[in-house]
C-alpha cells in the first residue's frame, strides 16, 4: 500500500513520427505517436514523456499537434521536452495538452526561466532535464545542446539548484548510457535522488527489465524512463511492471 | 441549458485535461469551461478543477465574482471537486493561512515534509506525485460504481484535506500517513487526485459523476 514506481515510455518525435537513434545517430522509425501512445496507455504506462528532437525551428509547431492528438485519447500525464527556450513555449505546449513540460538547455542557459515558469503556472508543470557525463570519480557534469556541450556545472549541484528554482521533477539522463542499453548509471541516479526532495526520473541506458528494476531498488528513483526496449516490442509496459512486482518494487497494475 | 457540464475556469492554471476527460465521457452533452457565472447558473452540474496555490486560486474565483454561483452550485446540483477544488471547499487552508469557502467543516494541511517515511523506512517526498491507492468508505457512494477498491488514481499535491466531520469521507489513501483523498455529501463528491489523469479509473469516475443523480 503506497506510491507505485512509475514507468514511463519517452517518444522521440521528428517530423510527427517516432524515432529512436542509439546516441543520436542512426535514426529508426518506430511509428505515429498517437497510435504509439495509445498502445503505451493500454499497457498500463503511468506517463508518456514526448521529447522533440526536430533540428529545425520552423518546424517546432509540429509537435503541437501531435500533442493534441494525444491529450484527446489519452488519459495520463503528459510530459514533452525538446527546444523549449522561453515561457511561451511552455505556455504552447500546456495549452496544447501537455501536462508538463521539460526544459534542459535553455535551464542552463537562463535558470530564471525555470523560477518564472514554476511561479507562473505550477511547479508540478515544470521538469527539468539533466543531462550528465561521467567526468571523474562520482564526479559528473552537466551537458546540453543533446550531450554535444559540456557546462561548468555538477551535475548533483545543479539537481539541488534546480530544484531551488521551482522545478517539480528532476528527468536525469546518462549520456554515457544513452542508447547503449547496459543499464541506468545507478550511482549517478541515486547521488541525485539522495540530494533533492523532488521525484527523479532515471533515463538513459535501459536494455532489459532488470535495468528497470534495478532504477528503482539501486538507484532510488522515483520513476524509471525507457524507448527501444517498448519500441520495438520487445517488452510491453506490462510485462516490465509484472517484472518489477514480482521483485518487490510498488507499481500499478 | 439543461443537461449541460459547466467547468469552472478562474484563470488559475490549464484546463484543458479537465474538459477533454469530461468531454470524452459526456454522452454527448455540452462541456462548457467557463468563468461566467450565469453560464454556470445555468448548468446542469459543476466540475470545480483547480492547481497552483490556494491563496491564489481563492483570489482569483472571487475577482470574477464566481463564489455566491459556486456555493449555490455546491447546495444544489451535481458538483465535483477536483485537487484544489477540493481543498478550496474546506474552512482554512495551512497553505498561506488562507479561509476556504467553507461548504465542510475542517482543514486543509500540508504533508509533514522531512518526517514522511514509508514501511521500509524510504524517505517520502513532498510532493506527493503519482499513482496511489484509494480505499472507499462505506457505504458505497455512486461514483464508486465500477470501481475497485483500491484502485489507483494519479496525485500531485503537497496539502490534503481534514474534514471535521469524518462522515463524508470517502476515500482514503496512505503517503506515510493515512489522509482523505475522497469526500461526499449529498450533491458533492471531491477529490483530491485527478480523474482526468488517471486513465480508465478516472474515466470511470467522470462517466459516474456525469449519470449521478443525488
Amino acid at each position: 500500500m503506497a506510491l507505485a514506481k512509475r514507468i514511463i515510455p519517452c517518444l522521440d518525435v521528428t517530423a510527427g513520427r517516432v524515432v529512436k537513434g542509439t546516441n543520436f545517430i542512426n535514426l529508426r522509425d518506430a511509428g505515429d505517436p498517437v497510435e504509439v501512445a495509445r498502445r503505451y496507455d493500454e499497457q498500463g504506462a503511468d506517463e508518456i514523456t514526448f521529447l522533440d528532437i526536430t533540428a529545425s525551428s520552423d518546424q517546432r509547431d509540429i509537435i503541437l499537434s501531435v500533442i493534441e492528438a494525444c491529450a484527446a485519447e489519452v488519459f495520463i500525464p503528459l510530459t514533452v521536452g525538446g527546444g523549449v527556450r522561453v515561457i511561451g513555449d511552455v505556455r504552447r505546449l500546456l495549452n496544447a495538452g501537455a501536462d508538463k513540460v521539460s526544459i534542459n538547455t535553455a535551464a542552463v542557459q537562463n535558470p530564471d526561466l525555470v523560477a518564472e515558469a514554476s511561479a507562473k503556472v505550477g511547479s508540478q508543470c515544470i521538469v527539468v532535464a539533466i543531462d550528465a557525463k561521467q567526468v571523474g570519480p562520482d564526479e559528473w557534469a552537466v551537458f546540453t545542446h543533446g550531450g554535444r556541450n559540456r557546462t561548468e556545472l555538477d551535475a548533483i549541484a545543479w539537481a539541488k539548484r534546480v530544484q531551488e528554482l521551482g522545478a517539480g521533477e528532476i528527468l536525469l539522463t546518462s549520456m554515457d548510457r544513452d542508447g547503449a542499453r547496459n543499464g541506468f548509471d545507478l550511482a549517478l541516479t541515486r547521488a541525485v535522488a539522495d540530494a533533492v526532495d523532488i521525484p527523479v526520473i532515471a533515463s538513459g541506458g535501459v536494455g532489459n527489465l532488470q535495468h528497470l528494476a534495478d532504477g528503482v531498488s539501486e538507484g532510488r528513483a522515483d520513476a524509471v524512463l525507457a524507448a527501444s526496449i517498448f519500441h520495438f516490442g520487445e517488452y510491453t509496459v506490462r510485462q516490465a511492471k509484472e517484472y518489477m512486482r514480482a521483485r518487490g518494487i510498488e507499481v500499478r497494475l | 441549458m439543461a443537461g449541460s457540464i459547466a467547468v469552472i475556469d478562474y484563470g488559475m492554471g490549464n484546463l484543458r485535461s479537465v474538459w477533454q476527460a469530461v468531454a470524452h465521457v459526456a454522452e454527448g452533452r455540452e462541456v462548457q469551461v467557463t468563468s461566467d457565472p450565469q453560464v454556470v447558473a445555468a448548468a446542469e452540474r459543476v466540475v470545480f478543477p483547480g492547481q497552483g496555490a490556494m491563496p491564489d486560486c481563492m483570489r482569483e474565483l472571487d475577482a470574477r465574482g464566481l463564489r455566491p454561483v459556486l456555493l449555490d452550485a455546491a447546495r444544489n446540483k451535481p458538483f465535483l471537486g477536483i485537487c484544489i477544488g477540493q481543498q478550496m471547499l474546506f474552512e482554512h487552508s495551512e497553505e498561506g493561512d488562507v479561509a476556504g469557502l467553507g461548504v465542510f467543516a475542517g482543514q486543509v494541511r500540508r504533508f509533514p515534509g522531512e518526517r514522511m517515511v514509508a514501511a521500509d523506512g524510504a524517505r517520502l517526498k513532498v510532493p506527493h506525485m503519482g499513482w496511489n491507492e484509494v480505499r472507499h468508505s462505506a457505504p458505497e457512494h455512486p461514483l464508486w460504481q465500477g470501481i475497485a477498491d483500491g484502485e489507483r488514481f494519479y496525485f500531485v499535491h503537497s496539502y490534503y484535506v481534514d474534514p471535521a466531520d469524518r462522515s463524508i469521507v470517502a476515500g482514503t489513501t496512505d503517503y506515510g500517513i493515512p489522509f482523505t483523498s475522497a469526500v461526499a455529501r449529498d450533491n458533492i463528491f471531491a477529490v483530491q487526485f485527478h480523474p482526468e489523469k488517471s486513465a480508465h479509473a478516472g474515466l470511470a469516475l467522470l462517466a459516474n459523476f456525469i449519470r449521478w443523480s443525488p
